[in-house]
């Protein structure tokens, strides 16, 4: 029953203004159900910048702050042990931190803006566990920050050794001094 | 005819060889043959469809940042309202939903009675929907609980009070659904259970099992004639067209201005002048003070004018019982419909003038009791609930009287070629 008067033409020309109209209206619709699943902004005010003091933080020992959810490291390297990170360089994955795990400023041998004080993500690079802290050496261990969940091994600026499971450094994340002792952890813009 | 359709789809090919799915869109698409002179009251129908998934899939996403907990659920729709992205948009598309879902409910049923479509063969077709509207009832109120606004609260105090009703075990009936001896964080948390989960999963196989049996006998129509009684030498009937791709198209137009009224009313009304959504309701529930003037949402109503409207106790039984039982005989009554209708025609066209004065006095005193109970009982003398109620009674009840005296025009074989 196919009649020939049919203006072929015309009538795909509304199924596709149709289709069109269509896929513009459904895509309005589904945006805001996108937006939905995106953090609230309870969310994002729980995963603002922190300010920390680091004036009390002792030479050889850390501080931890929750940032986002996740622990953040800030530890006062002493004279020696920023000494010892050029030492075992030929030890390490990738001494000069040339994996994007760090913002440029943060790019050197200290993997910090200020030598002493290194800001670091407490989250092993393998699995997400938290590596601990070992300052001296105690029973001739490892010092540097060692992951409990698979052995992974980082030196004093969290750069990772070579034939460990953790395959990048530990992440530096953004971060910057409002004054000597005063540091913003998850910005480094003036405005946030 | 052998698989025009999957010609050179191989994928389908090969799914429809293990799932009928050739047979399922010729059964209900494209060779499901609907009268040709379906009207304006014929878009209720897909209106609700498309109102259902809204409110499913709104209704997902809202579970995902609600907490049905009485300390917690009040600031956890505030916290959707202000906090979440898009929050108040999928909010009040759920709540404004809600109310059209009612509206084109409440017309699709209309549609129903002022062309028969209630009577044989379709029997069967009416009482799924007649349990799809109590199922939908029935969501309504348990959702309209959530919130744990002092509407919410006491809303749900009085229809739950209702139970209390019953003798002898309403009492300890209306404890057990409570789940707590007043109306609770207990109460909240087990509505919000069966909002989500048991009562949708009812409400979409009673839409499901009500669109099968609509495929199976057929359409009526504005016309109310049987287009099945005469068919071409193909055994298709002479006054149907096939549903895709004729009534598809159709409906696209009524399902736009549809969509343009509802978002208008979600985007400058989301609480429909204080019938969607009362004021009280943006008040924390407050179970030591009840709001100035309590009714229910607008869809309910004329229900709760009728149980309101019986205030003396009879045959030594409590006039609370007897509102109940007005109440719950004024929906129970719809399901009787098919059997209380003895006229030979099914459309008003053909009907005679007693079932057109009793539908039309029939919708206004249906509508006038809505009217009532969304305003304070001594807003009008007190004789026009009980005397509309009488009115809405009589419809059905006097229906196997008026529709067997009256005289209806004769019902012609064929849908003529004007109106």
């Amino acid at each position: 029953m196919i009649d020939k008067k049919v203006n072929l033409s015309r009538r795909s020309w509304l199924i596709r203004t149709i289709s069109a109209l269509s896929t513009v209206g459904m895509t309005a619709w589904i945006t805001p159900f996108v937006k939905f699943l995106a953090p609230s902004a309870k969310a994002r005010g729980l995963g603002a910048p922190v300010e920390v003091d680091v004036s009390t933080i002792e030479e050889g020992s850390m501080k931890v702050v929750e940032w986002r959810g996740i622990p953040v490291y800030i530890i006062r390297r002493s004279r020696s042990d920023i000494a010892s990170l050029q030492k075992y360089e030929d030890e390490l994955k990738d001494p000069n931190s040339n994996t994007d795990q760090q913002p440029d400023y943060a790019r050197n041998r200290t993997r910090s803006i200020k030598p002493e004080i290194l800001v670091v993500e407490g989250v092993c690079t393998h699995l997400g566990c938290t590596p601990k802290y070992r300052s001296e050496k105690v029973d001739g261990l490892f010092t540097g920050l060692f992951c409990p969940c698979h052995g992974s091994t980082f030196d004093f600026a969290g750069r990772v050794y070579s034939n460990v499971p953790a395959p990048t450094n530990l992440r530096v994340p953004r971060h910057r001094y409002i004054d000597d002792d005063k540091l913003i952890i998850g910005s480094d813009r003036l405005v946030s | 005819m052998a698989s025009r359709l999957l010609k050179g789809h191989r994928f389908l090919r090969w799914v429809n060889e293990r799932l009928p799915l050739e047979k399922a869109y010729k059964t209900h698409m494209s060779e499901y043959y609907a009268p040709r002179n379906f009207n304006f009251w014929y878009y209720f129908g897909i209106l609700s469809m498309v109102v259902l998934f809204i409110q499913f899939v709104s209704g997902i996403w809202l579970t995902m940042q609600y907490t049905p907990d009485a300390e917690h659920a009040f600031d956890s729709i505030e916290y959707i309202m202000r906090d979440v992205s898009a929050g108040w948009f999928i909010r009040y598309m759920h709540e404004v939903g809600a109310s059209f879902f009612f509206i084109v409910v409440y017309l699709h049923i209309f549609r129903g009675l002022l062309y028969g479509s209630y009577k044989e063969p379709r029997e069967l077709l009416w009482l799924i929907g007649v349990a799809i509207y109590i199922v939908l009832m029935m969501e309504g109120f348990l959702g309209y609980m959530l919130p744990w606004g002092n509407m919410s609260y006491w809303g749900a105090k009085v229809v739950l009070s209702l139970i209390g009703a019953i003798p002898y075990i309403g009492e300890s009936l209306q404890v057990w659904i409570q789940g707590d001896y007043q109306v609770s964080g207990v109460t909240l948390s087990r509505f919000f259970a069966l909002h989500v989960t048991l009562i949708p999963i009812l409400l979409i196989g009673l839409v499901f099992l009500h669109i099968i049996a609509l495929h199976q006998v057929g359409s009526n129509n504005p016309e109310g004639i049987e287009i099945k009684l005469v068919k071409n030498k193909d055994g298709v009937p002479l006054d149907g067209i096939p549903f895709h791709p004729y009534y598809t198209v159709h409906d696209l137009i009524p399902i736009v201005v549809f969509l343009i009224l509802f978002f208008g009313v979600i985007f400058y009304y989301p609480d429909g002048g204080g019938y969607f959504l009362e004021p009280p309701n943006f008040l924390p529930a407050d179970n030591l003070s009840t709001p100035e003037h309590i009714a229910p949402v607008w869809y309910y109503t004329p229900f709760y004018a009728m149980l309101r409207a019986i205030s003396f106790d009879f045959l030594g039984i409590s006039a609370k019982f007897w509102g109940l039982v007005v109440m719950s005989g004024a929906i129970g009554l719809v399901a009787f419909l098919p059997w209380l209708d003895r006229s030979p025609a099914k459309s008003m066209r053909y009907k005679g003038w007693a079932s057109r004065i009793m539908l039309a006095l029939f919708t206004i005193s249906f509508v006038t009791l809505g009217v009532l109970g969304a305003h304070p009982s001594d807003w009008m003398p007190f004789w026009m609930a009980p005397f509309f109620t009488l009115i809405y009674f009589a419809y059905f009840l006097g229906m196997p009287f008026y529709t067997s005296l009256e005289n209806s025009k004769p019902v012609p074989q064929r849908i003529s070629s004007g109106r």
